[in-house]
């Protein structure tokens, strides 16, 4: 079986996701050809060389809909023999994109792909796309739909994560990500995002708060409770019969943030790295998707990384760090548990909770700010995991070469 | 002919819809014919200039027929009986003239759909009109335009809780919600206000019909619709625990029509109607609380061509919650009431409840302060039986205690008309031996009603051996005088309701006495449709309670030499109440923990009732919560006390809110049918008791291939 290389990683900063952001401005296309400019700039592409592009896009509606991914491939100047496809995996599917150039290549039928994803949630909200799932109430009432906060709080009420627990959790995302900005740990992968006439618009993460303190987060209220007394909690509750209440302690200082930004992976066979004249950074040894309970829709990650481990034939010891995506704190405090992990070993420079989770993209995201680390610390073996709506998970290993 | 057709000098025509040998115009073959004859009528001359649809009789059109309804099996029947229905009221709003609706009074269901296709809706402001789509009530939806229709009128978000509720509005507040668009004094100011829109309006069509039309507040891909739709099931299955479907269907005829066009949406309508129509729930709604609700209320239960004065005055024994609602509705209803307890002040504070009730009622406008005051003047507090002179029926509402009771039967009956009637609120102490303590045992009677008065719909007849056809008679006239609902059972322990509705709560607590998670019963009897969870429940009705007449139970069947099974579930009372002094909701302390409004199930549960190690599936316990009631009916029908279908169906919905969804405890062994009934049955009692046991009349019932009717 062919191998899959990772060439090369970059990604956007994440823009506060709201009017002000300074990625507000920026459509999702042109963040994007800011990206696929670094790219083809940084490893001097013969881009006529790239198969496809794949790309993650969880609202692909209006400015991201009629597949962004040809559509800024084509914009940002590349060989119009470079296809684009662009796919929806909710959460998961900058992590997506990946695994699937990866089985492109691994498959042999392609040579040269680049994945990533986009999202541009400032501009297009989350939910802009409707979906059976949530607006059809014969599908939302036949799958018990309830929206992710619900089912975040309820894995902490059923694990006994407490208020403080989770608050603490999210004081630790802000100062690890406040650190590592600092210390320029992002670097690598970070490209500058600069408007039209290339003026600049964001170089760094913005939406950390560094002074975030458990007393700063006790003030906040929590975010779903109002609509699980409407009728939420009762829904998840009738399917976890043993609970009496879910106890609401999410709120928007330990979830993930609502952000802008993009991402981009370029990989290959090694012999169309070669031929660029590349240098491999990492292999991908394994990856898996999965599907778990979807009323809860968050407890996927652990499942779905026993599942790549398996199919790497690796043992959890085996892995020198982990990103496990921060859509809620509880949903990072139980694939600690499940799998029981080092907490030492996990989101070594903070995650979304403290710099957004700009949904299409987060996931390729969160790979490449492995693969820096592990590079940083020169280490090996890095696992990158995200919980996904409708009830999945997905899990990719890289081993650097 | 069921419609009038009658055209004027300026070219309008009226049609007035008088069915024959009907008080109320209903829709049906009768009604369909000769309206689309009508139509056939207009679309053919050009010189009518605009229609009046209006009704001769006080009420415009009641509603659908729900005979015909009833025995349709198959999808496709159903189908095309709501398309057909649509069809005639497309062609009637395209006809290409202004209709106006002009309404005398109540246009419900299909009337109202009727009305929805007019393109100008006036009501006659009378107080009894009403407005509304109340087929979810039955398990239907409007199957007649009326979920595409009325959010295209009014919006989707008005027009959800009136689809959704069934919610019937008085003429002002239909006016308001948009439904009605005028409102008329009487019936000539009804028809010039007709005329007087026709001619202003000669090219009206419906909106709808307008290329530009927008939905108010939206379609269903509006942002504000989309994020209501995200809960609304959720919200809707908080209430139904997802057991009713009509509401689920109508969400999405709502949903999927607004999406598109009306007669798309139309057509989607019919759809959802017809897997309504054939489905489960609706048969067993239609069943019960429309066939069987309908012929006891008219008599069904009554001994036949017997005549019985109807009571003058009647005297309340006891001025606790009972009597004092029991005060209430009588009042209502007219009656002249003795409200007597052992003091003066305990007689008013008795009164005043019928005061609070008063008031409530004046500021909801339910009733006029003149009204309200002639009410509470015809409640007279007393602290004398000399006062119960000239009562011609005595309910006493007193402590459940043979002596108490024997003694103010006598003292009554001393006083009270010699034809007059005796009737004890007892809810479990057997009538028969009661009266025996009367001088008048044909003359008495059990009158059990049900907490809380003012409104549970429900009142349980019970007839004691000597209890003559007349006492009956006259008891079920003024059940039904007093707008309740009488079922009529014969005497023996806890009669029916009172004996079923324990076997629920003690169904359980002996789950709890297992080692059953608590939250998981308490979400089982929730999953079940029962109205509140067992342990709430027993919470509720108090544990002492159910100690003292369990106790009281022992002790009579001791004396009476009879066999004594005591339910497992006593167990767990008997330690509730006499170790760990648990008595219930009232002393803040049961099975949960009351404080501060704060309602929690107490933690010692599992320290008391250990956990076992391997739960029951939720099925499990639903069904044992279930088949123990519907085979304690059995039992009771076995046993003679109860004696008609109707009365133990209506009695387990109204009297306890045995599940509604399966239209009582009867129509629940119909439902799943005899043979798979009797299959879990047996299966259960093999594993959790004999109580389970299928009685020998259920199998006689199967071999026969009958069923309960």
């Amino acid at each position: 079986m062919t191998q899959a290389y990772i060439y090369d990683a970059v990604r956007s900063p994440r823009g506060k996701g709201k009017k002000g952001g300074s990625l507000h401005q920026v459509t999702p296309v042109h963040l994007l050809k800011n990206l696929f400019d670094a790219l083809q700039e940084r490893n001097a592409l013969d881009t006529a060389q790239v198969d496809d592009v794949v790309l993650g896009c969880v609202t692909p509606v209006g400015e991201q809909g009629a597949d962004i991914a040809r559509t800024a491939v084509l914009y940002a100047g590349w060989d119009q023999s470079v296809a684009g496809v662009t796919q929806n995996r909710f959460c998961a599917s900058g992590l997506e994109s990946v695994n699937l150039a990866a089985m492109k290549l691994m498959s042999g039928q392609e040579d040269l792909v680049v994945a990533g994803g986009v999202e541009a949630m400032s501009r297009w909200p989350m939910g802009s796309d409707g979906g059976a799932m949530v607006m059809d109430p014969r599908v939302n009432a036949a799958m018990d739909f309830v929206p992710q906060g619900i089912g975040a709080d309820l894995i902490a009420t059923m694990e006994g994560f407490d208020r403080e627990t989770v608050d603490r959790y999210a004081v630790r995302s802000q100062q690890l990500a406040a650190a590592a900005r600092d210390e320029g740990r992002f670097a690598r992968s970070l490209v500058p995002i600069r408007d039209v006439c290339g003026l600049p618009l964001l170089a760094h993460d913005e939406f950390i708060k560094p002074d975030t303190s458990l007393d700063t987060l006790a003030g906040l209220k929590p975010s779903f409770q109002m609509m699980g007394d409407m009728g939420f909690d009762a829904t998840i509750l009738r399917k976890y019969p043993q609970v009496a209440r879910v106890q609401h302690v999410h709120h928007a200082g330990n979830s993930s943030g609502i952000v802008d930004g993009a991402a981009l992976m370029l990989l290959g066979s090694a012999e169309a790295g070669a031929a660029q004249g590349l240098k491999p950074r990492a292999r991908i040894r394994a990856c898996a998707i999965t599907g778990s309970e979807p009323s809860i829709m968050l407890t996927g990650p652990a499942p779905a990384s026993r599942k790549a481990l398996a199919r790497a034939g690796m043992n959890v010891a085996d892995i020198d760090l982990f990103e496990i995506n921060e859509a809620f704190a509880s949903v990072v405090l139980k694939a600690v548990r499940d799998l029981e992990l080092d907490m030492d070993k996990i989101n070594v420079n903070g995650g979304a909770i403290a710099m957004g989770h700009p949904l299409g993209a987060a996931g390729c995201m969160i790979l490449g700010t492995l693969l820096d680390e592990l590079e940083r610390r020169d280490l090996s073996t890095g696992l990158a995991t995200l919980c996904v709506g409708g009830g999945m998970g997905i899990a990719t290993i890289i081993e650097r070469v | 002919m069921s419609i009038n057709f009658e055209q004027d000098a300026q070219g309008i025509v009226t049609l007035t819809i008088d069915m024959p040998g009907r008080s109320m115009n209903v829709i049906n073959s009768e009604l369909e014919g000769p309206l689309e004859a009508a139509l056939s009528r207009i679309e053919q001359a050009p010189d009518i200039t605009g229609i009046i649809l209006t009704s001769g009789k006080e009420s415009f059109v009641a509603g659908a027929d729900i005979e015909g309804l009833f025995h349709i099996k198959e999808p496709l029947q159903a189908f095309e009986l709501a398309q057909q229905l649509k069809a005639t009221l497309f062609r009637l709003e395209r006809c290409g003239r202004p209709v106006v609706c002009a309404m005398p009074g109540t246009a419900l269901g299909g009337g109202l759909e009727i009305a929805l296709a007019c393109h100008y809706r006036i009501a006659i402001d009378h107080p009894k009109a009403r407005f509304g789509l109340p087929e979810v009530k039955l398990g239907l939806l409007p199957g007649g335009g009326g979920t595409q229709r009325l959010p295209r009128l009014i919006g989707i978000q008005a027009a959800l809780p009136l689809l959704l509720e069934g919610k019937e509005l008085k003429p002002a507040k239909a006016l308001a919600a948009g439904i009605l668009d005028a409102l008329a004094s009487d019936r000539a100011d009804l028809l010039a206000q007709a005329r007087a829109w026709i001619s202003a309006n000669p090219k009206a069509r419906a909106r709808w019909d307008d290329r530009k039309f927008r939905i108010p507040g939206g379609d269903s891909k509006h942002p504000a619709n989309v994020q209501m739709w995200a809960i609304a099931p959720s919200m809707l299955r908080q209430k139904t625990q997802g057991l009713y479907p009509a509401p689920q269907n109508i969400l999405s005829c709502v949903f999927e029509g607004c999406l598109l066009d009306i007669e798309t949406g139309c057509e989607i309508e019919s759809r959802y109607f017809a897997e309504l129509a054939v489905g489960q729930v609706c048969k067993n709604t239609l069943s019960s609380l429309w066939f069987q609700l309908n012929d006891l209320k008219k008599g069904a239960a009554r001994p036949a061509g017997v005549k019985a004065p109807p009571f003058q005055r009647v005297g309340i024994l006891g001025a606790g919650m009972m009597g004092a609602g029991i005060a209430w509705s009588c009042a209502r209803a007219g009656f002249d009431v003795v409200l007597k307890d052992l003091t003066l002040e305990g007689a008013e504070k008795g009164r005043s409840h019928s005061q609070k009730l008063a008031d409530k009622a004046v500021q909801r406008r339910q009733m006029t302060p003149d009204q309200a005051a002639a009410l509470l003047s015809r409640i007279h507090a007393s602290a004398s039986v000399d006062d119960l002179a000239g009562c011609d029926l005595i309910i006493e509402a007193v402590f459940e205690d043979r002596e108490l009771k024997a003694a103010v039967t006598r003292e009554s009956e001393a006083v009270m008309d010699a034809q007059g009637v005796f009737a004890s609120n007892t809810s479990t102490l057997p009538i028969t031996g009661l009266a025996s303590q009367s001088t008048r045992p044909a003359q008495f009677i059990g009158l059990h009603f049900f907490s809380p008065v003012e409104k549970m719909p429900l009142v349980e007849i019970i007839v004691g051996k000597q209890t003559s056809p007349e006492t009956l008679a006259r008891a079920f006239d003024f059940v039904l005088a007093i707008r309740k609902t009488p079922i009529v059972v014969n005497d023996a322990r806890g009669f029916y309701t009172s004996r079923v509705f324990g076997t629920y709560v003690m169904e359980g607590m002996a789950l709890l006495a297992e080692g059953m998670d608590p939250n998981c019963i308490e979400a089982a009897g929730r999953a079940s449709g029962m109205p509140m969870p067992p342990l709430a429940l027993q919470d509720e009705v108090s544990l002492s309670l159910a100690w003292h007449v369990a106790e009281q139970t022992r002790k009579d069947l001791a004396a009476a030499g009879d066999p004594y099974s005591p339910h497992p579930g006593l167990t767990v009372i008997d330690k509730m109440v006499n170790s760990l002094g648990r008595e219930g909701k009232k002393s803040g302390r049961g099975f949960y923990d009351y404080e501060a409004g704060n309602k929690q199930l107490w933690p010692g549960l599992k320290d008391h009732w250990p956990p076992a190690d391997a739960g029951l599936s939720q099925q499990d316990m639903i069904d044992r919560m279930l088949y123990a009631q519907a085979l304690e009916t059995v039992r009771c029908v076995e046993e003679g006390v109860v004696t008609r279908c109707a009365d133990a169906n209506i009695g387990s919905i109204f009297g306890w809110g045995f599940a509604p969804w399966s239209g009582g405890c009867l129509q629940f062994i119909n439902a799943i049918g005899l043979e798979p009934f009797i299959a879990r049955a047996e299966e259960l009692a093999g594993r959790f008791g004999e109580r389970f046991a299928p009685p020998p009349l259920l199998h006689e019932m199967a071999h026969e291939g009958r069923s309960f009717e």
